[in-house]
């Protein structure tokens, strides 16, 4: 099948999410891929205050896949209570990423809510999670796995592999 | 009991014997070499065919645990190792509970050796009485009881003086004094050598130092006072050059150095392997070559067991709480046997050194297949592998730092005074 | 090689000793220790990585600063704790150490923490645990204290990024302590150039050279151009073993002063595990002074015991 140009979809991103943000909206990305988006939707949005979520020790697969080989620093450098926040993520599959992200989060401090903005759903929800900004929906069997990458110029752009079930 | 050898390559280092011989047995003794004695009809025919016939071994440091610590083991498991280990006759260490210094437990212990009849036992008579290095024991009495000479075990003897007279009234009567070289102050509390291995895992070590300096003192007095001392466990280079030196100037000494000390170093030790917790410890691969070389060229007279039996708890502590000691007298010929291959020493000067030269040192007459001599016989399979295994040991200590290995060396046979103690 | 620390797959299974980590675990500890030192400034001071699960602290000899920051790490990822101090329970009525651990297995403890006064220790408890239990070494005889090497290192590596451009000095008894022999390990794996200790010769175990350092006798030569001095501590019975004859002569000759320290680089740092024996090894000018980094390597302390539970939690 033929991918959309994720550099269109990121541009997509913004336009959807220009009307659910006001100036007191805190962004939040998620390691690695909604990082990389926040980076180049903060100076579209109006450089709002923001942070990172590496959910490694949240995750609810530790205990058959062990500790991430990668792990970064948290940085959440505002306060979240009262907070209005949008977590931003690539791709959203299960709805697990996002769970885990939002009892990060309410570690910092109680929300005043949490909204969601993904670049692509690809379909396959398994918790009642939902974003409230897409850009794209691609359903995809479970059998393929969909990743944003980004050049060495900075250029997103979506790919495809198998994985084993 | 007449007994027919048949067959077995006969290798007595005493004669210098190394052929192809039938062994005739009667009455407990020699009856014939080669050829039938006039009237022969054995009882019992061995079929020796591939199998090497030597002299029953000879140990010079066994402990049996008893009498006093019988819950290790005692004399039944301990000698009946001895005889499938195909040892007929051993010295055992003076510090037992309580510590040989006694005629009247000489006299015992030799008597229950005696009765169980599976190996000589030869014990040496504590030194000083009870081992603290303060008065002498009657050793003429110990002597008459069945002393084979005199002992301090482990525990050095710190007054100079002490020393000095013990090894002068051990000289009035020709005894041999027997003494573990270690500087008590040196080796306080040491579990290691003190080298690389004891720096990186942080184990007290005991210095070479703790050795030399008591073989040079013990030599001093022994030539002072004319006493002939028998060193017990050599473990460094520097000691072997030592007692080199002394034997050149005609010194009486004589000295063993434990089967372990010739295989292992301080790098056996590995990750805190209490079975490697021995006394003197294991040191590193230049002592090691030393004391291999020592024993090629003779300055080293024997191989020894230093026979320990330790329970199992008792090691499964760490290491510098764990009890020194490991089993050894089913281990000493197939040790000895690969000591030989992986030295290229022939077989006849290897098996010298667990059979005559203890024997000689002992003062014993055993150690040899003569016609007449008591039939004390070893017979082993030189290419049987075996494994040890805590099944496998009859002694009670299963404390081994060759537990698990496959070793060459069975013995299928001994006999003790003409009459079969073990089969395999 | 057979490696006790780590399983099949090359995993970390127990935390035993540095010596005998590969390079790619230390960098991992290391690494996962970031992610943990902000936790404790958050308002839920916690991560759900351990819950349901159970860390035992096993101190056969005692410590309570130890023993306490192992307590806080394993209850920042939300697991249970259960502390032993065996020195005045059972232990001291005869009970062999692997009896004792042997009755915490039946309490389902999926972590144990081992402080023993004896070397070896921990290796001799990981050889008998069940195959999911993990041991980690919180100090066993003079051998090894993993964890404080870590933390060690970790603080360097915060203050100095470049370790492949460091010299560091170690001062003090280096015979009698894990901490230094664990340093060193930490040290030289990661590639620190120049590794020097200093003491005085009764206080060098032989053959410490073997451990890949320089020795220095004379601790002002030892100091010169270092970018971080490790002060190791001094224990009263040092005195009267006829290792030294004074704290007084020690503190002249092996204690670190401003005069001294202003030897080493002007930025150099100040570290020492604790507890400090002020005017002994070193001087409480030094100690408080703006070189020290003392007080952030026990916060420190928790993030990377923090990270090495977890990485054991998750390899089973």
């Amino acid at each position: 099948m033929t991918l959309p140009d994720a550099e269109e979809l990121l541009l997509k991103l913004a336009d959807g999410i220009k009307p659910i943000v006001t100036p007191y909206t805190a962004l939040v990305g998620i390691h690695s891929g909604g990082v990389w988006l926040m980076e180049r939707l903060l100076p579209m949005l109006g450089d709002l205050e923001h942070g990172t979520l590496d959910v490694s020790f949240y995750r609810d697969d530790f205990g058959s896949r062990g500790l991430h080989a990668e792990t970064r620093p948290s940085q959440i450098p505002f306060e979240v209570n009262d907070r209005h926040i949008l977590l931003i993520d690539d791709v959203f599959y299960t709805g697990r990423t996002i769970r885990a992200a939002m009892n990060e989060l309410f570690d910092y401090g109680r929300p005043a809510s949490i909204s969601l903005a993904v670049l692509v759903n690809r379909g396959g929800r398994e918790l009642p999670i939902a974003p409230q900004v897409c850009a794209a929906d691609i359903p995809l069997p479970d059998d393929q796995n969909l990743q944003l990458e980004r050049d060495e110029n900075g250029r997103f752009s979506l790919k495809l592999e198998r994985v084993d079930v | 009991m007449k007994i027919h050898i048949q067959n077995g390559r006969i290798i007595d280092p005493n004669n210098g014997v190394d052929q192809r011989m039938d062994l005739f047995i009667a009455a407990g003794r020699i009856a014939g070499l080669g050829s039938k004695p006039d009237g022969f009809t054995a009882n019992q025919t061995i079929d020796a065919s591939g199998l090497v016939v030597c002299p029953g071994l000879v140990d010079l440091s066994a402990r049996l645990r008893e009498p006093g610590s019988e819950y290790r083991a005692t004399l039944k498991s301990e000698l009946r190792a001895a005889a499938a280990g195909g040892v007929t006759s051993l010295a055992c260490p003076p510090d037992t509970d309580p510590v040989l210094d006694e005629p009247g437990l000489v006299e015992m212990l030799k008597h229950r050796a005696k009765q169980l009849d599976l190996a000589h036992v030869y014990p040496l008579g504590a030194l000083t009485r009870q081992l603290k290095g303060e008065q002498l024991t009657e050793m003429a009495e110990l002597t008459e009881a069945g002393c084979a000479g005199f002992s301090q075990a482990d525990t050095a003897i710190i007054d100079t003086r002490v020393l000095w007279r013990a090894m002068q009234y051990a000289a009035t009567f020709g005894y041999t004094v027997w003494l573990r070289p270690e500087e008590p102050y040196l080796a306080k509390d040491g579990v290691a050598h003190d080298g690389e291995v004891a720096a990186r895992l942080g184990l007290k070590g005991i210095p070479v130092a703790a050795e030399t300096l008591a073989i040079g003192s013990i030599l001093r007095i022994a030539r002072d006072t004319g006493a002939r001392i028998h060193l017990s466990r050599l473990s460094t280079a520097e000691g072997v050059e030592m007692v080199r030196e002394a034997k050149k100037k005609g010194v009486m000494v004589s000295c063993d150095v434990s089967i372990n000390h010739l295989h292992l170093t301080e790098h056996d030790i590995g990750f805190f392997d209490s079975n490697c917790h021995l006394r003197p410890p294991l040191r590193s691969q230049r002592d090691k070559e030393a004391l291999c070389q020592g024993l090629v060229d003779g300055t080293i007279d024997a191989i020894c067991s230093d026979h320990a039996p330790v329970d199992e708890d008792a090691k499964l502590v760490p290491f510098a709480e764990a009890e020194p000691g490991a089993t050894g007298l089913e281990l000493l010929l197939p040790l000895t046997l690969k000591w030989a291959t992986e030295n290229r020493v022939p077989l006849m000067d290897a098996m010298r050194r667990i059979t005559h030269a203890p024997a000689r040192i002992l003062g014993i007459s055993a150690g040899e297949i003569s016609l007449h001599a008591a039939a004390d016989i070893c017979v082993f399979d030189p290419e049987r592998y075996w494994q040890i295994t805590s099944a496998i040991l009859l002694s009670q200590g299963k404390n081994t730092p060759f537990s698990g290995a496959e070793l060459a060396g069975k013995v299928r046979y001994t006999l003790l005074n003409g009459h079969l103690v073990h089969t395999s | 090689m057979f490696n006790p620390q780590l399983d099949r797959d090359g995993k970390l299974k127990h935390l035993l000793s540095i010596e005998g980590l590969p390079k790619a675990i230390l960098n991992q500890i290391l690494d996962t220790a970031d992610s943990f030192a902000g936790v404790g400034e958050r308002e839920v001071k916690k991560v759900p990585l351990l819950r349901g699960k159970t860390v035992c602290n096993i101190f056969f000899e005692n410590s309570t600063r130890t023993r306490t920051t192992f307590e806080i790490a394993a209850k920042r990822l939300s697991a249970d704790v259960i502390n032993l101090n065996v020195g005045t329970s059972s232990q001291s009525k005869g009970e062999t150490i692997l009896d004792t651990v042997e009755n915490l297995t039946a309490m389902h403890a999926d972590m144990f923490v081992v402080r023993h006064a004896e070397s070896g220790a921990a290796h001799l408890i990981a050889r008998h645990v069940q195959p999911h239990v993990h041991v980690i070494n919180a100090g066993d005889g003079r051998h090894a204290h993993p964890t404080q090497g870590l933390l060690d290192v970790y603080t360097i590596r915060r203050y100095k990024p470049d370790m492949h451009n460091l010299k560091v000095a170690l001062v003090g008894d280096v015979l009698h302590s894990r901490v230094a022999r664990s340093e060193i390990h930490a040290l030289t794996t990661l590639g620190v150039p120049e590794v020097r200790v200093i003491a005085p010769k009764t206080l060098l175990p032989g053959f410490v050279e073997r451990l890949g350092v320089q020795v220095y006798h004379d601790m002002r030569q030892g100091l010169k151009d270092v970018d971080v001095v490790m002060m190791l501590r001094l224990q009263n019975e040092r005195m009267s073993g006829a290792l030294l004859p004074s704290a007084q002569e020690y503190f002249k000759c092996f204690g670190l002063t401003p005069e001294k320290l202003a030897l080493a680089k002007p930025d150099a740092i100040v570290m020492h595990p604790g507890p400090m024996n002020r005017g002994v090894e070193i001087d409480s000018a030094v100690a408080d002074g703006h070189q020290s980094v003392i007080l952030p390597q026990v916060t420190y302390g928790i993030a990377v015991r923090m990270a090495v539970m977890s990485i054991l939690a998750g390899n089973s």
